[in-house]
């Protein structure tokens, strides 16, 4: 379970670039529960991500992971907590480095890291399995450089390395944005089964409304740093695209005109 | 090129290949350019050779040069991980402290070590010539550090160390002190070279102030022509390739000293070593620019 409390976040504060990136966000996600996060650019979707994970500090409020409060722990002691899969494909893993050995660094994931072999016998027999079930026949390409990878197997990877090793939350940021839309579906279609088989909780931050209402079993719209929709249950399901946009809509008090969301 | 000038120049690659595994892990594994080893190479120097003029079993006084190194690297790692200075700064500033603390060490400039007991002495005299055993005894010291070395990059650690010179922002979110992983990985990596400073003076017979001069450059030039002459990403084979490097460096500094190249003199060395290390940082990007 993952609790927000009303969580703020101020960039360049007391500066003529002062920005209110979050202004005041509760959240509660129970176990297992798969929330997707909209909002248009600048809403705040990123920073509510980055604040859980560490990489952002809270101006104000607290953010509790399985009961403990890490709103004053960096990224890498909030670890046994947090799995991510960023945006961009090449963050989420090192390039020159083996597919065998980034998944080995992610399956130590929130545990100390000591002198036995990183691939030893059972570690190694874990990653083969691990990514032989993607059936993309990586399994036999272990020893190949990550960076020699596509973009959709390398995001496919991200997503079974962060589920190597067990975490409170599974922090999506867009993860499928950079794929063409084939290998998106395959990236998103894999993130429904492995949350489903590892009981995940999950945050996926999303630009496009289907996949919004599609995926998981909650909705939330974020707007100048505000939740501004949280929608569940029967309610969400008779939700529509339409639903959605006039509810934008609504918030912006106007006409959607830049935004970069996707209606399909 | 005589028997004794080749095994001259093999053994003072040897030597210097202990530099070379140092400056492939700041280098190339952490990806922190550490000048350091400009100071922490004479500083092993400096403190292994006024200890066994002082009386200390060279074996104790080698440690002690290897922690002298680690704490060098801790300094300049510290320096820059804490206090957000530049790495090059940091480096260079440990550097230029580490000239006037050598000079504090041994009191004076240089100190001679001939008549001196060394790590040495108990091979020498059974049959075998010196010149012999200094590099039979420097490859077994240097195979066991590249040995070493190779298991500890692939434990859980050493990937780690790898993981923070390669993308610290995701060894962050997979738990990985990577502030932590820099200073360890630079305090390793100038123990690797205070060891080399500290066997340089006990095989040379003499440790200066002036040795670490260029110290930066040579390892870098014996990393760059290992992975020349075999690229590879197998981390046991990429140490091997940095050692060979350094043998095969100074094989052909010989071989190009004794050649008697017109024109060029002895002094020329560092101009010639500058040069080499330029065109091969500079030929990839080239090469890219010709076939792209």
């Amino acid at each position: 379970m993952i609790e927000v409390a009303d969580l703020a976040v101020t960039f360049n504060a007391g500066t003529p670039l002062e920005r209110q990136a979050l202004r005041g966000v509760s959240l509660r996600l129970e176990n297992a529960e798969f929330v997707c996060v909209i909002g248009s650019n600048g809403a705040g979707k990123s920073t509510l991500l980055g604040a859980i994970a560490g990489d952002v500090a809270a101006t104000s409020g607290r953010v509790v992971l399985s009961g403990q409060d890490v709103t004053r722990l960096p990224a890498e002691e909030r670890s046994p907590h947090v799995a991510r899969v960023f945006q961009d494909p090449l963050a989420g893993s090192c390039g020159n480095l083996s597919i065998a050995e980034n998944l080995a660094l992610a399956l130590a994931r929130g545990r100390r890291r000591g002198l036995r072999a990183a691939l030893g016998r059972v570690s190694l027999a874990t990653v083969r399995e691990r990514s032989a079930e993607l059936g993309l026949g990586l399994e036999d390409r272990l020893d190949q450089p990550m960076g020699s990878l596509s973009g959709g197997q390398r995001q496919a990877l991200a997503l079974v390395m962060a589920t190597l090793a067990p975490s409170s939350v599974l922090l999506l940021d867009e993860h499928t944005a950079a794929l063409d839309p084939r290998n998106a579906e395959f990236v998103l279609d894999l993130t429904r089964r492995l949350a489903e088989r590892f009981k995940l909780t999950v945050l996926m931050v999303t630009h496009s409304m289907r996949q919004a209402l599609d995926y998981g079993s909650r909705t939330i719209m974020l707007h100048e740093g505000r939740i501004v929709l949280d929608v569940t249950g029967p309610e969400r399901h008779d939700l529509t695209i339409e639903d959605l946009l006039a509810e934008f809509r609504k918030a912006r008090g106007g006409e959607i005109s830049e935004d970069r969301l996707l209606v399909g | 090129m005589s028997l004794v000038a080749f095994l001259g120049a093999v053994e003072l690659g040897l030597v210097y290949a202990l530099v070379a595994l140092g400056v492939f892990l700041s280098f190339r594994v952490l990806d922190f350019p550490d000048l350091t080893v400009d100071g922490s190479f004479p500083l092993g120097a400096a403190v292994a050779a006024t200890m066994i003029v002082g009386g200390s079993d060279p074996w104790t006084a080698t440690l002690v040069a290897v922690f002298a190194g680690a704490l060098a690297g801790l300094v300049t790692a510290y320096v820059s991980v804490r206090w957000g200075v530049l790495h090059l700064l940091a480096s260079i500033l440990t550097m230029i402290a580490l000239f006037s603390v050598n000079l504090r060490i041994m009191g004076r400039p240089n100190v001679a070590l001939l008549t001196q007991d060394t790590v040495l002495t108990p091979f020498y005299g059974n049959g075998l010539a010196e010149h012999v055993v200094r590099p039979l005894f420097l490859g077994l010291v240097v195979c066991a550090a590249a040995a070493g070395l190779a298991w500890f990059l692939r434990s859980e650690l050493g990937l780690a160390m790898r993981a923070t010179g390669a993308n610290p922002r995701m060894a962050r979110a997979q738990g990985i002190r990577t502030g932590g992983q820099v200073m360890a990985g630079v305090m390793l990596s100038n123990a690797l070279v205070g060891l080399s400073g500290a066997l340089f003076a006990q095989t040379n017979g003499f440790a200066d102030v002036t040795s670490g001069v260029g110290t930066i450059v040579v390892g870098l030039a014996a990393v760059i022509v290992g992975e020349t002459l075999l690229p590879t990403r197998r981390i046991g084979l990429a140490l091997a390739a940095c050692v060979l490097g350094s043998v095969l460096y100074r094989l052909a500094v010989q071989l190009a000293l004794s050649a008697d190249i017109p024109g060029l003199q002895a002094s020329d060395l560092n101009l010639a070593t500058a040069v080499l290390v330029l065109v091969a940082l500079v030929l990839p990007r080239l090469k890219r620019r010709v076939f792209a």
